[in-house]
């Protein structure tokens, strides 16, 4: 069980995809749309259930209870060797401009 | 009250006016013609006043600095006597890490001046942050609604960066799917709340940009003893070249102008991806700064959340350029590398087309990039190269020119790959009438509208009179 109090995130269909009337393409068309929200937890619920939440400023919104703890899991990427060949390839680059410079 | 979809978009114009404080009904001239000018006079605020009231929230007065090693890079592969001084503005160091800050900075000010509680913007962009940052040092609350992840539930990490940050400034993000039922969301927090809506798109939001074209007139004068040749600007929905072009001229109406200027927009082409797709919305690696604004803005400026939209790109609009997402990732490279400082991709678009167009310009010449962007987690050339790739694109060494939006992203081997694109720009003038048109079927033009229209694409009018006219008679072939 989830404890009231707990920073959770819920989710809200606005509208489901019969309901979307504005000019999309297909694949968004047969898609609800969602919006998510972060806040407390007003009441003891379980992962799935319709919850109450009280976001950062105060306000209270209903949706499905989807994630306990939300954070942000976004980093830097993984390794590209094209980043660190054009880096070293560019300071390479300067320094024979650097050097026929001085040469005059 | 009825919240349902159709409900709340019925409600529009009310709800606008009460969350814009601004009747717009004032400014009308015709069904078609309003007065921009008079509206964004409306504003009341001097260029000096707007640069006090940023000062108080930690905007304005960024450096402007000498790119010496990439002009020096630049010269290498120009032709001899070519390779114009390439200058940038580091708008990163405003308070929420971008040039928005100065966007942000007015409207919040204005919200707190005429007694509003809080501040709603729907934006999915660096504005988000600089109207969380704002609200939070005028103690407002602040609601940023983004469009952040697809069905799959799954962000580019660019956008989940900005939810983060918005996050961190204490705003209520509002994350939703892909969509542009965004603005159905955005007014109905604004009917909940009766907070004030900071559009990007309102007057305070343009004028708040004219202190940046401003400072560059006055900061390349103080260094150069002239006037910038070329101000490079990153264009999306059009704001940042109204309110940049409307600050220069401003300041070289009020010294004299030493020499002529030329606003320069430049968006990443992200041609063949649908906008509205939730499929294409994870294969883009720019969120903003492209052309999937930039046209349709330049085209149309009052597809915008407010009745008239204050930034009209096309009034001050010299070229339009557009570069690849590989020359605008091995241009961030380049400013790490050779210039020691890191920013984020996106707000280095204008740097990738300032180096492109130094190349075939005399080196006395100068080009200022105007703005530069926070980086960090998410937004960064290999978060989202590795994101890219993580989504099956492609990517390659060669010439950018070559590669195919969402199947691959080809960065440039060295700068003789740089090749930017040039926009037609009469014909965004066509497509901006042919909107014109279709918007107004069955209105009779007055002469007023042709002399507004003039202003409003800057064309002699007798051109635009014939443009009408062919749009009018291939519309009767139909």
């Amino acid at each position: 069980m989830i404890k009231k109090g707990e920073w959770v995130k819920i989710e809200k269909i606005l509208l489901k995809p019969e309901e979307r009337t504005a000019k999309l393409p297909e694949e968004t068309k047969k898609v609800p749309y969602v919006v998510h929200v972060n806040g407390y937890l007003q009441n003891d619920a379980e992962i799935g259930d319709e919850v109450t939440i009280l976001s950062r400023i105060g306000r209270l919104h209903t949706g499905k209870l989807i994630e306990v703890k939300p954070s942000f899991k976004h980093n830097f990427g993984d390794f590209i060797q094209h980043l660190v060949d054009i880096n070293i390839e560019l300071k390479k680059e300067l320094e024979e401009i650097n050097e026929i410079q001085q040469r005059g | 009250m009825d919240k349902s979809y159709n409900a709340v978009m019925s409600r529009k114009n009310e709800i606008m006016k009460k969350a814009l404080g601004i009747d717009y009904d004032k400014y009308k001239i015709s069904e078609i013609s309003f007065d921009y000018e008079m509206m964004m006079d409306d504003v009341g605020y001097s260029i000096n006043e707007i640069a006090d009231i940023q000062k108080q929230s930690k905007v304005g007065n960024t450096p402007l600095y000498y790119l010496s090693n990439i002009t020096k890079l630049v010269r290498k592969y120009a032709a001899k006597g070519k390779g114009a001084k390439i200058y940038l503005k580091d708008e990163a160091a405003n308070a929420s890490g971008s040039f928005k800050a100065r966007r942000a900075s007015l409207s919040v000010y204005e919200a707190l001046k005429k007694g509003y509680k809080g501040v709603i913007a729907a934006t999915s962009g660096n504005y988000g942050a600089a109207v969380a940052s704002q609200a939070a040092m005028r103690g407002l609350k602040c609601i940023i609604i983004q469009e952040v992840f697809d069905s799959k539930y799954i962000g580019q990490p660019e956008i989940v960066e900005k939810s983060r940050i918005c996050d961190a400034m204490g705003a209520e993000v509002i994350m939703s799917s892909v969509g542009p039922e965004l603005f159905y969301s955005l007014l109905s927090a604004l009917e909940d709340t009766g907070y004030f809506n900071a559009s990007l798109y309102t007057p305070y939001s343009i004028a708040g940009i004219e202190t940046l074209g401003w400072e560059i007139v006055n900061q390349i004068r103080k260094l150069e003893g002239r006037d910038p040749d070329y101000i490079v600007v990153t264009h999306a929905g059009g704001g940042n070249i109204t309110g940049t072009a409307r600050g220069a001229l401003k300041y070289k109406l009020e010294f004299k102008p030493l020499n002529n200027t030329e606003f320069i927009a430049c968006s990443v082409d992200l041609t063949g991806l649908h906008m509205a797709s939730d499929i294409d919305f994870n294969k883009k690696s720019f969120t903003t700064g492209h052309t999937g604004f930039g046209v349709p803005f330049a085209q149309w400026p009052d597809r915008a959340d407010t009745p008239r939209n204050a930034a009209r790109p096309l009034r001050y609009m010299d070229k339009y350029l557009t570069v690849t997402q590989g020359e605008v990732f091995y241009a961030t490279e380049m400013l790490a590398a050779l210039e020691g400082i890191e920013r984020g991709p996106a707000g280095n678009t204008s740097l990738a087309g300032a180096i492109n167009l130094a190349m075939n310009l005399d080196q006395d010449a100068i080009v200022v990039v105007q703005e530069t962007e926070y980086t960090g987690a998410g937004k960064h050339p290999q978060a989202q190269l590795s994101f890219a790739q993580n989504n099956g694109i492609e990517i390659l060494r060669g010439k950018p020119e070559d590669s195919i939006n969402g199947k691959n992203i080809i960065l440039p081997r060295n700068l003789s790959d740089f090749q930017y694109k040039e926009i037609d720009l009469q014909k965004l003038k066509i497509s901006y009438l042919e909107n014109l048109v279709a918007n107004f079927p069955k209105v009779k033009m007055l002469e007023e509208d042709f002399e507004f229209l003039s202003n409003d694409i800057n064309e002699d009018p007798k051109w635009i009179k014939e443009q009408i006219f062919n749009i009018l008679i291939k519309m009767k072939e139909k």
